[in-house]
């Protein structure tokens, strides 16, 4: 049996960028992952996409795991980088593309 | 339950005494707030450090009581000529 907290490490380990949403990038269940997908989208990032919604289990042990009270949330190359108002704050300031871009 | 913007702005100030917050109520339902913190406390924090650091101010609201707290941290400017 695996732990909440090891299925999580292994996510976030695993995929370079990884977005723990509402939905699916197609369909947001919520306007602030709606909003995380329409940055990552915008900068043409290859991500994907763990839909909280589907995973109790996951919905609860990111928070925890984050220590970060909300959903969406971006992990890139295992470390935990913010929720959509930091992507939005980091989209506009160029650091998210380049994040990104080395990510990549 | 709505939570009152004066509310949100008191528990902040009662954890991170300098802080200058503003509220705004987007949707005008007293559940989804956009906050604006700033505080020299913050200064030689990360972005996740400071958005931590009013979490935890809000004791756990935001996510559940609290839906939805849109929020933007910074360390005030010395010179604030904008």
């Amino acid at each position: 049996m695996t732990s909440a907290n090891d299925r999580i490490a292994e996510l976030v380990n695993n995929n370079d960028v990884v977005l723990f949403m509402k939905g699916t990038a197609l369909f947001p269940q919520c306007g602030f992952s709606s909003r995380a997908v329409a940055i990552l989208d915008r900068l043409e990032a290859k991500y994907e996409t763990v839909d909280v919604l589907q995973d109790p289990e996951i919905r609860q042990g990111i928070k925890e795991y984050s220590e970060w009270p909300t959903v969406p949330q971006l992990y890139v190359r295992g470390e935990f980088v913010g929720g959509s108002d930091i992507m939005m704050e980091m989209f506009e300031s160029g650091e998210l593309q380049e994040l990104l871009a080395a990510a990549a | 339950m709505p939570m009152a913007a004066s509310e949100i702005e008191r528990l902040i100030k009662a954890a991170i005494p300098d802080a200058a917050v503003t509220i705004r109520d987007l949707a005008g339902d007293g559940d989804h707030y956009a906050a604006r913190v700033e505080s020299r406390s913050f200064a030689g924090m990360s972005r996740i450090k400071q958005h931590q650091a009013v979490y935890a101010a809000l004791g756990g609201r935001v996510g559940g009581e609290l839906h939805a707290l849109q929020l933007e941290t910074a360390v005030p400017q010395p010179e604030t000529s904008q």
